[in-house]
């Protein structure tokens, strides 16, 4: 697993809480990890920090997944 | 044990801690044990009351409407720890009637007395929302609830500033920041020096505590909205006004 990948797990197991069983690359914020909207701000934040880029907002509201944050990061990170 | 409305290791930064209302703020905040962060344009007036209070008070001198001076605000309260209270308080007046006024006496109340609240609220929320816990006061005025006369762009942005805060307080109560307005009524600072004693009488006669407020009383308001037992009051607005206007 590429190290962008494990960055962004880890990120998603520390703000949401969560079992890292449960942060697979297709499981959904919001439907599989009970995030909620705010949560998803807080996550696209993090990710900004930890990759210095900036997501805006048309990008952040696509990134649904575990997967569609690790592909926007290698994309553009 | 401590007591009640402690403020042992929390800091707090209060804009505007210069003027008349903002600097009993700051005492009363950093009497209670929270670390100061002072801001406002006049260094002197700042450094005077940091060295009045000694221990725990900090100077950041700063024009809260510039660009910028939020987040560098912020940033010097979390080297300091971490930002647990805001008390937005900086504030100005340019009165003249509505058919007289310029667009820069608007547009100057506006970005002082509301944008610049914003930036500054905004700024704070990162550290807040990590630590899952922080207390934003917003000083608003009986006027922007009442209206009055001249004061058409104060009473906008003053309104603003409750609205700003319940929208606010919606969107980050679970996560244990509380945002509120505390609303003075007549109050002798220096904002009030401008009115002549037949005003001031008249003022006082519209007051049923019989007095103009101290700021003290609108300081002591403000500390209990900063406390920890205030966790579960927010989106308010705390009237602190002698009974002027009861709403
Ligand atoms: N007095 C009243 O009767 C009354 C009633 C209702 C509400 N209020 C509100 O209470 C708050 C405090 O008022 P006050 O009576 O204590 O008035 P004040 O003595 O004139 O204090 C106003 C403070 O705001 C600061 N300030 C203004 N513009 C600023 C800017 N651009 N950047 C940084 N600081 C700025 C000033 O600091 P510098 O001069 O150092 O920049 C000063 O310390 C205000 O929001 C006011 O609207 C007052």
């Amino acid at each position: 697993m590429s190290d962008i990948a494990e960055r962004v797990k880890k990120i998603v197991v520390e703000h949401l809480g969560v079992d890292e069983a449960k942060v697979t690359e297709n499981a959904s914020f919001v439907d599989d990890l009970g995030a909620d909207s705010l949560d998803t701000v807080e996550l696209v934040m993090a990710f900004e920090e930890e990759f210095g880029c900036e997501i805006p907002d048309d990008a952040a509201e696509k990134i649904l997944t575990v997967k569609d944050a690790i592909n926007y990061i290698q994309e553009h990170g | 044990m401590a007591g009640a409305f402690d403020l042992d290791g929390q800091v707090a930064v209060v804009t505007g801690a210069s003027g008349g209302i903002g600097g009993a703020i700051a005492r009363s905040l950093h009497a209670q044990g929270a670390t100061v962060v002072l801001t406002g344009r006049r260094r002197e007036a700042l450094d005077a009351l940091a060295a009045e209070l000694g221990e725990r008070a900090h100077v950041v001198v700063a024009d809260t409407t510039e660009e910028g001076a939020a987040e560098k605000i912020v940033a010097e309260a979390e080297k300091l720890g971490s930002l647990d209270i805001l008390v937005n308080n900086a504030g100005i007046t340019r009165d003249t009637l509505a058919m007289r006024m310029k667009d820069a006496d608007w547009a100057g109340v506006i970005d002082t007395n509301l944008t610049a609240c914003f930036r500054l609220a905004r700024a704070s929320l990162k550290g807040m929302m990590k630590r899952r816990h922080g207390r934003i006061i917003n000083i608003t005025s009986i006027v922007g609830v009442t209206g009055n006369a001249g004061q058409t762009n104060y009473a906008a942005a003053k309104a603003g500033l409750i609205g700003m805060s319940k929208a606010m307080a919606a969107e980050i109560a679970a996560r244990g920041i509380t945002v509120n307005c505390v609303a003075p009524g007549f109050v002798a600072t220096a904002m009030t020096d401008a009115l002549d004693e037949k005003q001031r009488d008249a003022l006082t006669q519209r007051i049923p505590a019989g007095r103009l407020g101290k700021p003290e009383d609108v300081a002591a308001a403000c500390l209990y909205l900063a406390s920890r037992e205030a966790g579960w009051v927010t989106g308010q607005t705390l009237h602190v006004n002698g009974g002027m206007a009861m709403i």
